[in-house]
């Protein structure tokens, strides 16, 4: 008998909804029947109690391994496709780690985990499972070089705001994301479709994007979320076309007025909104009013989350923030009054607040701090403009100058590439301080995004 | 087009961009009268280190700046190809 007070993700799901999937570019589960059926060979008893560490080369046995280890693990790590093999050992130590579940046991035959489990499809019959404990989700920071840190949550942190903004309306959503879904981000999105009595429809990271686009409409996907960069690739891309989501959602970036618009003639029927979250922070706020950055009046405690801004970040207090660094020497998450410093430095116009940049990417021009992200949110306003990074360059006279790289919009005439460039400094110069405008900028034909869908930032 | 031409090129560029006033550029023209500041010789440095392959002003550590414009365009007609 489970106690009443804990609900697992199995507490979601049951068979009086018929039709949910799960799918990738290559199977489809049946979510409806999942509760009778094992991706893990029958071994979940096994798990029971274990540090479980998630290690599958695929999203779609990855989400269903977390279902059926939920409630039942006392813990569970996930481990996104581009962790680093040799940050493993630190990562097993740091978590307690004592059993894996892999789609590669002969990786793991001369390591030091003792239970090895192999997640295989398809789903073989199982008899349903009775939620035992609530079970600890570790996952990992993106974006830090070295060894990531593993951020500790529980299920009801991680769904408080799915939770807070009650059921959705109007039949259940087929849920997609252009994230992994081993990623906070890409794991919000997979809960909304766990919790909504809906389906998810799974990225591939070998799937081009007119064959990932097909999908989404083939499967009838009606909510869908990704970062700015994803969603400037998908413009860029001109496969959007037939496209017809209900909600577009972005998260992971800062979502600038260019690519908010952007989107609206994209999808013009669809409701846009972003939303502020990271894997440390949680989920604090979505902004659905088609503006970039948000209402001041956000600040203080709504809706059970606490914002303030210290020394021009924004810091968050909620059930919905992670409760710990995980591992020996992890340091604290949050400040003494159980805040989290988000570390996205945030600036105050009029009765908006606008997100700048991240405190750690700072780029020096000649003694002065500067966010890239203002800057490229600047030079994104010229309509001609996909996507842009503006970085640091060294400079004999200065120390530092800004440059930056800019995408042009599919099609655009060559010949104007001069006319661009005098508007798009034109326009800097009309909205940033002096040595923020771009000395030089050149055009260019990609911008690389790193696995988590943000603007490689590595070499500014 | 000529070293000179390019450099000149690049200053009235800049000179238009950043609205400096400039007075005629005669080689004898100390660069502080030509009206920009660092950030504007950082901006002309950056842009004629892409247009010609080369920074004559990090190349060599003992380089003094220049002091005039004369020296300015000899700084990059001097560097060898």
């Amino acid at each position: 008998m489970s106690p009443p007070e804990i609900f697992a993700l199995r507490n979601h799901l049951g068979t009086e909804l018929t039709g949910r999937t799960l799918s990738d570019a290559h199977d489809v589960v049946s979510l409806t029947d999942i509760l009778s059926q094992t991706v893990l060979g029958g071994r979940l008893r096994e798990l029971s109690g274990r540090a479980v560490l998630l290690k599958l080369s695929d999203q779609l046995r990855s989400g269903v391994a977390m279902i059926e280890l939920d409630g039942i693990a006392r813990r569970m790590l996930l481990c996104p496709p581009d962790l680093n093999p040799a940050h493993l050992d630190a990562l097993i130590a740091d978590a307690g780690i004592d059993a894996v579940v892999t789609d590669e046991p002969d990786r793991w035959a001369a390591t030091g985990v003792s239970l090895v489990v192999i997640a295989q499809l398809p789903l073989q019959p199982a008899d349903p499972a009775e939620t035992e404990r609530a079970t600890e989700w570790l996952m990992l920071t993106s974006g830090t070089s070295g060894v990531p840190k593993v951020v500790g949550h529980t299920l009801e942190a991680l769904t408080g705001a799915i939770v807070a903004e009650g059921p959705a309306k109007g039949p259940a959503p087929v849920w997609a994301t252009f994230y992994d879904i081993r990623r906070y981000g890409g794991l919000q999105i997979f809960l909304r479709a766990i919790l909504s009595g809906g389906s998810m429809v799974l990225s591939d990271p070998h799937e081009a994007l007119p064959d990932h686009v097909a999908r989404l409409i083939a499967r009838g996907v009606s909510h869908i979320s990704g970062t700015p960069s994803h969603w400037r690739k998908l413009l860029m891309s001109g496969s959007a076309a037939q496209f017809k989501p209900g909600y577009v959602r972005l998260s992971g970036e800062i979502a600038d007025q260019a690519v908010l618009d952007g989107l609206k003639a994209a999808f013009p029927n669809s409701s846009i909104g972003h939303a502020y979250a990271s894997t440390e922070a949680g989920v604090g706020f979505a902004v659905n009013d088609g503006l970039e950055g948000f209402p001041a009046n956000y600040l203080g405690n709504r809706n059970g989350v606490e914002m303030k801004v210290v020394d021009g970040s924004l810091r968050i207090r909620s059930t919905r923030t992670a409760h710990a660094y995980i591992g020996r020497d992890a340091a604290a998450l949050t400040d003494s009054e159980g805040f989290v410093d988000s570390g996205d430095i945030v600036e105050l116009r009029g009765d908006r607040y606008y997100f700048v940049g991240r405190r750690g990417g700072i780029i020096n021009i000649g003694g002065l701090k500067v966010h890239p992200e203002e800057i490229e949110a600047a030079i994104n306003r010229h309509p001609d403009v996909l996507m842009s990074r503006a970085k640091s360059r060294r400079s004999p006279i200065t120390g530092g100058i800004v440059v930056a790289d800019v995408i042009l919009a599919d099609g655009t005439d060559q010949a104007r590439a001069k006319e661009i460039r005098d508007q798009i400094l034109d326009q800097c110069r009309a909205q940033l301080a002096s040595h923020k405008v771009p000395a030089v900028i050149r055009f260019v034909e990609a911008l690389d995004v790193t696995p988590a869908g943000k603007l490689a930032r590595t070499d500014a | 087009m000529s070293v000179r031409s390019k450099v000149i090129e690049a200053i009235q560029q800049i000179a238009k961009e950043q609205q400096v006033t400039l007075p005629a550029l005669s080689d004898d023209l100390s660069l502080q009268e030509t009206g920009f500041d660092s950030l504007a010789f950082a901006i002309l440095v950056a842009r004629l280190e892409d247009e010609t392959g080369v920074d004559p002003f990090t190349i060599s550590e003992d380089a003094a700046f220049p002091a005039t414009v004369g020296d300015f365009v000899r700084a990059y007609e001097n560097v060898p190809a």
